[in-house]
């Protein structure tokens, strides 16, 4: 059993890369070998900036022959048929079989194939795979026109057995396979041979190479953390850096420094970020002041003056950087304490899509809503749209243009600086929040309120504009948006009708695009009247038509008029395409109905199967995200609990049943069940047991108290798996049949106060 | 450890040991583009010259000019004025990383003493329509070089690919030779007669072009010279290939230096601040239109294919 080793060694990969093509290089390698018939017992694969390495141990050191029969045509086929076969399976006349099969005599053949060596197939699946590997961007050098990553400059390549190791031949495109590779760029540059994965590992690290990145991060971790503790400082943890600079290095060698006395007062965000963006160095926090006040960077070498020289030309780059950063900082405090103004009219000339307005547009767009949901969340209206108005005013400051990763931590320094409120500085920070699934979701009133209006926004103005996630593209990540919502409604529990909060979001949307349209000069009265006419096309053009209709066309109001006369010109099928928002009125639902797929992912995750969801979402108050989720949660429980699948059964029963009938009847059995009919007591305990549930459902789902809904169902399984075993529905008795298909209508109805239980499986 | 004797003693000699290495690898040293460029690349002995088949090895100093980066000499290391050295070798050297790495050397940066390294950073050209994979090449955690795997130029693919090293000088030299501001930098030897510093040459040229960039310049003026070198990099390229006695004579070179012209009024223009953000995409576009159309011409001459002229 020989091991394979490869090394495809070039020039820098970069870092982001190679953790994928490790796993590609591996699979790749591997599937190629299975493929052809090999067999292996391990696999591993390694990465440094110049190297892509496997191993594969335990390879089976050739492949089986195989045999495979293959019928061919009759024997008294048509000459040509007959050639096409030996063409096909590569043999003479002679080697084919006559046998009898059911059509009569047909010719068979038995192709044989012949077991290969390792490396025969070793030769073909590398090269198969340096020529297609799926680099995410790859590119061609000198006068060749083979594609890596960076420069190929050699293959090594090798089986190890007894007998000792063997180079596996392979040329790709003037690159020869051998055995022999480099160390360290500067510390060892030479080349080296190398007879087995363990030899090679083991020469590389006398060669100054860490082969494994994990290796690499630990050891960049452990001494930075020794370096720190020596201080008395601790390192900040970054797990996405630490992957990041091991993928940088091939021998780490952390160094530490402090950061310069004048930059200690920047944000520790600013800080932070600045070295990691443009440095890469990890940041050390002094746990007595709370501060940032060094940092790790991690060199590639060993020098003569232990890395003096080295830290000293890090030190200055990142003194020129913070000094870069100090000044921004300045800059933007000087405009924060006069007000932002500035920042605010220069959003105006920053385009948020080209459909949907400025940036300018779209603040005072979530300004007005959220002081529409400020109510709702227990949020200051005044504050809520106050806060909105400033919370991405950032977005002009020097510091969020360098660093754009910065915005809301610095709207929130800027409008304490400004002399707002904490709580409205706060919303600033925390509007943009969840960002990921794990996020932390805000909770203060103020934040929530413009943290929803900001994501409604976003997801109505592009719904509007008929630009919706398509498979796998969701350029302005609009399904972490809605999650968005979701969480923030789900985690604070507020209660809206999210229907209604689109319509009024997009009515923003139309306002704002009006304006942009020239309909400025439109009343406060028209504009409600307009605002409560969209969604319905032909009742936007009527109110249109009006306020065009009303204007004195010698009135200051002239431009308003001609604009709407041109937008009816303009618009005569749909209301709104004049101006870019050609899906006002019919997306909503539409939107309504992502929330819900995005809903049922989220649930998911909890436990909760895609099939309860469904059963609630047909219930009325489907867009009031807590009581969907309520309802479903209620739902779940029960159906987990054996007493709950059995009255799933039931109420499945009944509903089969009657749906039979109705259709053979073609009459829908919906009321007068009457207990006087009844002939069973098992019948007669149902119309008792229906009799108590149906209130105690009703009460319950006003009161919204689900798991009491579902108690008193619950209670019919008993009543009704008896009716079941003790009466048969179908009886030559018309009137008792149809009063018994009535009562089951009962049942259905009692089951449909709750949730649409056809739509659960099982 | 580098040895003083080593160590480059001021600005120029940085230069002239770039000069004196690239010149010692086989590359013509070429003299700067005598017009306003905002990169090393723009000179047609990259941009042009990294089409078609035809080799080339050409080593330079080019000033280039980012109006929008002038500080009035206040900002130690920002200039609206500085000089770019530009190596250019097609096709790319399989060795041209090590050959890269000898030129530190000569300029007094031991690679065993300093951290090198090749950091990930592709590299994209609006306005030229060019693309590369390469790294910036770190130095104790500073830039101190863009190198470049040509892929396209001028919406042509490169074949074969060239090479590209631009090495800021300034920034480069100032960390050489240990000075914080880019003015008190020695130009000449600080043991010259006279001896000049980066700030006597140049700190009232960045405080008067700073001002006319920013403030003085005729955005008017501007914007029609913008359409005129447009309009005749157009005339150019749609003129006859043939001249009046019969001679077939393409013009790329003269077209190209309209789109240049076209580039720097662009900068020029967005310094002032006459142009939004809107806009902006579409006058780069209308640059890379002619930087396509010059790119087009050039690949069928014999500067590019390499063949005789006749």
């Amino acid at each position: 059993m020989p091991d394979l080793l490869i090394e495809l060694f070039s020039e820098e990969i970069p870092a982001r890369m190679q953790g994928r093509a490790r796993e590609d290089l591996k699979k790749l390698v591997t599937d190629g070998l299975v493929e052809a018939g090999l067999t292996y017992a391990s696999a591993g694969a390694f990465s440094t900036p110049r190297r892509l390495t496997l191993t594969v141990e335990g390879l089976s050191a050739e492949s089986p022959t195989t045999r495979e029969e293959r019928k061919g045509p009759r024997t008294d086929a048509p000459e040509a048929a007959l050639e096409g076969f030996l063409r096909s399976t590569g043999l003479t006349k002679d080697q084919l079989e006559a046998r009898d099969d059911k059509k009569g005599q047909v010719w068979f053949a038995t192709i044989t194939k012949a077991g290969r060596p390792a490396a025969e197939i070793v030769t073909e699946v590398l090269e198969a795979t340096i020529r297609n590997f799926p680099w995410p961007k790859s590119m061609r050098w000198g006068a060749g026109s083979l594609r890596w990553v960076r420069p190929l400059h050699s293959i090594l390549c090798i089986l190890t057995d007894e007998a000792g190791a063997q180079t596996v031949p392979l040329t790709v495109e003037g690159i020869a396979s051998g055995d022999s590779t480099r160390g360290h760029r500067f510390m060892a540059p030479d080349a080296f041979t190398v007879t087995s994965f363990d030899d090679y590992a083991a020469k590389l690290r006398r060669a100054k190479v860490m082969l494994d990145s994990a290796e690499r991060e630990a050891a960049i971790w452990q001494e930075a953390q020794n370096l720190a503790f020596a201080r008395g400082w601790e390192i900040v943890e970054d797990k996405g850096l630490l992957t990041e600079v091991a993928g940088l290095v091939e021998w780490p060698v952390p160094l530490m420094g402090a950061i310069e006395d004048r930059f200690l007062t920047l944000p520790p965000e600013v800080l932070q970020t600045s070295m990691k963006e443009h440095q890469k160095f990890f940041s050390a926090r002094n746990p007595k002041t709370g501060r940032i006040e060094g940092f790790v960077t991690v060199a590639n070498i060993e020098t003569p003056d232990n890395g003096e020289t080295i830290l000293h030309g890090n030190q200055k780059v990142l003194a020129a950087r913070l000094s870069d950063a100090a000044f921004f900082w300045d800059l933007d405090l000087r405009e924060a304490k006069s007000g932002m103004a500035d920042w605010a009219e220069g959003l105006k000339s920053v385009t948020f899509q080209s459909k949907l307005g400025s940036q300018a547009d779209r603040i005072a767009r979530i300004a007005a809503l959220a002081r529409e949901i400020a109510p709702l969340v227990g949020a200051n209206p005044d504050q809520a749209e106050e806060a909105a108005k400033i919370a991405k005013l950032d977005l002009r400051s020097a510091m969020v243009g360098e660093f754009p990763e910065l915005q809301g931590t610095m709207g929130r320094y800027y409008a304490l600086e400004a002399g707002k409120d904490a709580a409205v500085a706060d919303a600033a920070r925390d509007h943009y929040s969840p960002l990921g699934p794990s996020d932390d979701v805000p909770s203060a009133p103020i934040s929530v309120a413009v943290a929803l209006a900001d994501k409604l926004d976003t997801l109505t103005g592009f719904w509007a504009i008929d630009e919706k996630p398509t498979g796998s593209k969701d350029p302005f990540a609009l399904r972490r948006a809605a999650l968005g919502v979701i969480r923030l409604v789900l985690g604070s529990g507020v209660r809206v009708n999210l229907l209604q909060q689109f319509k009024l979001s997009t009515g923003q949307h139309v306002l704002k695009a009006l304006e942009r349209f020239g309909i400025d000069a439109l009343s406060q009265e028209e504009r409600q009247r307009l605002l409560a006419a969209f969604g319905d096309s032909e009742q936007t053009m009527k109110v249109l038509r009006e306020i065009s209709a009303s204007r004195d066309t010698t009135s200051e109001a002239i431009d308003a008029t001609e604009a709407i006369s041109a937008l009816l010109d303009a618009a005569s099928d749909v209301n709104t395409r004049f101006i870019g928002l050609t899906k006002v009125g019919v997306s909503e639902a539409d939107l309504l109905s992502f929330f819900h797929d995005r809903l049922k992912v989220f649930l998911k995750d909890q436990g909760i199967r895609h099939d309860i969801i469904d059963a609630v979402i047909a219930m009325p108050g489907n867009d009031d995200l807590v009581l969907l989720v309520n309802r479903a949660t209620a739902l779940s429980d029960v159906l987990k609990t054996e007493n709950g699948t059995n009255l799933l059964q039931g109420l499945k029963r009944a509903a089969n049943i009657l749906a039979q009938a109705e259709e053979k009847d073609g009459v829908e059995y919906s009321f007068g069940a009457d207990p006087k009919f009844a002939e069973t007591d098992q019948e007669r305990a149902l119309f008792a047991a229906l009799a108590t549930a149906e209130p105690a459902i009703k009460a319950a789902v006003k009161a919204e108290d689900f798991p009491a809904a579902m108690s008193a169902i619950a209670a019919l399984r008993a009543p009704i798996d008896a009716f079941f075993d003790a009466v048969q529905i179908n009886t030559d008795h018309q009137i008792v049949r149809r009063n018994r298909l009535n009562l089951l209508s009962q049942i259905r109805a009692a089951g449909a106060l709750i949730a649409d239980f056809s739509k659960i499986e099982g | 450890m580098t040895s003083p004797k080593d160590r480059p003693s001021c600005f120029q000699d940085v230069i002239l040991r770039l000069q004196n290495y690239w010149a010692g690898q086989g590359c013509a040293v070429l003299q700067p583009y005598d017009m306003e460029v905002g990169a090393g690349t723009f000179h047609p002995a990259t941009t042009l010259r990294s089409l078609g088949q035809k080799p080339w090895a050409a080593a330079y100093v080019q000033p280039s000019r980012r109006p929008t980066d002038g500080r009035y000499g206040e900002n130690p290391n920002r200039l609206q004025h500085y000089y770019q050295y530009q190596v250019i070798i097609k096709p790319s050297p399989p060795n041209l990383q090590d050959l890269y790495l000898g030129s530190l050397k000569a300029i007094g940066l031991d690679p065993m003493i300093h951290d090198v390294r090749f950091v990930e950073d592709d590299w994209e050209s609006p306005t030229l329509g060019a693309w590369g994979l390469g790294w910036e090449v770190w130095c104790d955690g500073m830039e101190v070089s863009q190198f470049t795997y040509f892929q396209q130029v001028g919406g042509h693919d490169c074949r074969p690919v060239s090479g590209e090293l631009t090495y800021g000088l300034e920034r480069l030299a100032m960390y050489v030779l240990g000075v914080e501001h880019v003015m008190d930098m020695p130009f000449n030897d600080p043991n010259s007669p006279i001896p000049l510093t980066y700030g006597d040459i140049f700190l009232q040229t960045e405080r008067e072009y700073s001002r006319w960039n920013f403030d003085q310049a005729d955005t008017e003026m501007l914007f029609q010279h913008f359409k005129d070198a447009e309009a005749e990099c157009d005339r150019i390229l749609s003129a006859d290939d043939s001249d009046s006695a019969g001679r077939k004579i393409p013009m790329p070179h003269p077209a190209y230096d309209q789109a240049i012209k076209a580039s720097h009024l662009f900068n020029l223009l967005d310094a002032r601040g006459v142009i939004s953000v809107t806009e902006r995409q579409a006058y780069i576009g209308r640059v890379r239109a002619l930087a396509k159309r010059c790119a087009d011409a050039f690949v069928a001459t014999p500067a590019a294919t390499g063949e005789q002229i006749r």
